[in-house]
């Protein structure tokens, strides 16, 4: 069968664009029908003074470090608030679909009402459903001055309805000459003011929650390993519930408790003046 | 009217579009388990090379301590003292021991590791550190959160203390590799004390 000319050029150009859609669109299909990538790693903040070390990777060991002490007094005036998990990692996954990750970001937010009401500025690591990374959630904490870091996490396990506070175990506390700490050992100078602030704000979780413990206890939780500022993770108890009603009941008494918990450590931190006079 | 040949063209183009949306999650599918067969064989092949240490009824029988879970309150670990013929020497001693405590309790309720978990190998350096190589289960089927990864690790430490005085740290390795956390909470990175006596000899048989 004889074509027109005009039929011809149609072949031309319809032919390639329809090859080309059917490419788009199966790539379409194959990217949908893969997992979600890894969220992108939000930048650390443009307003952070993040040291060499803040930025990168840090692996234990590394000897890039990050300034600790600072020239002047500072009073406590920040909390760094990090709901755990994130993007693709949900952390702890309980019967009706609970995930960690949404409860924490729904948890931060009413902690930070309740610290905002007592005149403390928040700095969250996380403001969506992103994932940022052990170092990136810890370089924000470390860009503030006068600031504490509290870490959020709903546990897989133990009694329902009560809270725990953790501090990092005993990190052994090493200073270089030029008066900096390396970034993997951070929290080591800080061990003693979050021993304190931990105990405080498990007393005030304590009074809410029965059978809560009543001093915070120690634990290799890797998110404070590198945080140089006192600082705490507090975990629920737990994703067990049937529905995570009874997770969002406990929400305002632990936002109460922290809020409290962070005023009464605040005469308590006292970062001393001048290179290797850490706390 | 439109011409035969755009009628079959277009008919072409819908056909592939349906196939290719049908058979590309088939394909996804297949590669996964591609993927995870590969993974599961890596880790026969690893425990085929890596025996587990069984208990040799020859070796004296000695009083030895396991931590598992409490009954009463789940976040805190308890010791049962069972009595097990145990090797003399430590890096035996240990596989011995962590194999018991691996294997878990009667009742599952207390258990602190996972059951399809289990030692890979395990040496001691020569400054006291013993280094164990758990498979990937240890790491992906633990429930995840503080409290459970720091008592599936204290069960292991708190076990090597009271039954192997040469183990003085212990550190952790997953399926040959360090890992970052445990499950998303436990730094792995470091090492974790196990004791902080003076390594000695393994006690005599009949004495502890």
């Amino acid at each position: 069968m004889l074509l027109e000319v005009r039929n011809l050029f149609r072949i031309k150009i319809f032919c390639p664009l329809g090859l080309l859609a059917l490419v788009l669109l199966g790539a379409v299909l194959v990217s949908s029908s893969l997992p979600p990538a890894p969220a992108q790693q939000p930048s650390t903040g443009s307003s952070a003074p993040i040291s060499a070390g803040a930025s990168q990777s840090v692996t234990p060991g590394s000897p890039v470090s990050t300034p600790i002490a600072q020239p002047q007094q500072t009073s406590l005036n920040i909390v760094v608030l990090d709901p755990a998990h994130g993007g693709t990692d949900p952390g702890a996954r309980g019967q009706g679909g609970i995930r960690e990750s949404d409860i924490v970001l729904d948890l931060a937010a009413q902690v930070r009402r309740a610290l905002e009401a007592q005149g403390f500025q928040v700095v969250q690591t996380r403001q969506g459903n992103e994932n940022p990374s052990f170092d990136d959630r810890s370089a924000t904490a470390n860009a503030q001055r006068g600031a504490v870091f509290v870490t959020l996490h709903i546990a897989s396990t133990g009694l329902p309805g009560t809270v725990r506070v953790y501090v990092n175990s005993d990190l052994p506390a090493v200073t270089e000459a030029n008066g900096l700490i390396p970034w993997d050992r951070a929290q080591a100078p800080f061990l003693g003011l979050s021993q304190k602030f931990g105990d405080l704000v498990q007393g005030m979780l304590a009074q809410r929650f029965k059978g809560s413990p009543d001093n915070a206890r120690t634990a290799a939780v890797r998110q404070l390993r590198t945080t140089a500022a006192p600082a705490i993770a507090v975990e629920i108890s737990s994703v067990v519930v049937e529905d995570r009603t009874a997770l969002d009941r406990m929400a305002p008494g632990v936002a109460d408790a922290i809020a409290r918990g962070v005023a009464a450590f605040k005469p308590s931190y006292v970062i001393p003046a001048g290179p290797g006079a850490l706390p | 009217m439109t011409p035969r040949w755009k009628v079959g063209l277009i008919g072409g183009l819908i056909i592939a579009v349906v196939a290719a949306a049908i058979y590309f999650p088939i394909l996804r599918r297949r590669v996964k388990r591609a993927a995870r067969l590969q993974q599961q064989s890596e880790e026969q092949a690893r425990r085929e090379l890596t025996q587990p240490v069984t208990i040799n009824p020859g070796d004296p029988r000695v009083k030895t301590k396991l931590f598992w879970g409490s009954d009463t309150d789940d976040s805190t670990l308890v010791p049962v003292t069972v009595e097990l013929p145990l090797s003399n020497d430590p890096v035996l001693r240990s596989k011995q021991v962590l194999n018991t405590l691996f294997a878990g309790p009667v009742d599952a309720d207390l258990r602190t590791l996972p059951p399809d978990a289990v030692l890979l190998e395990l040496y001691i350096l020569p400054d006291g550190t013993a280094v164990a190589d758990f498979s990937e289960a240890l790491a992906t089927s633990i429930p995840s959160g503080i409290v459970s990864e720091q008592l599936a690790v204290d069960s292991i430490a708190r076990t090597l203390e009271a039954n192997v005085p040469q183990v003085q740290r212990l550190k952790i390795l997953i399926h040959g590799q360090e890992m970052e956390t445990l499950a998303g909470h436990l730094d792995l990175t470091g090492t974790f004390i196990v004791n902080t006596k003076p390594a000695q000899t393994p006690p005599k048989p009949g004495n502890r």
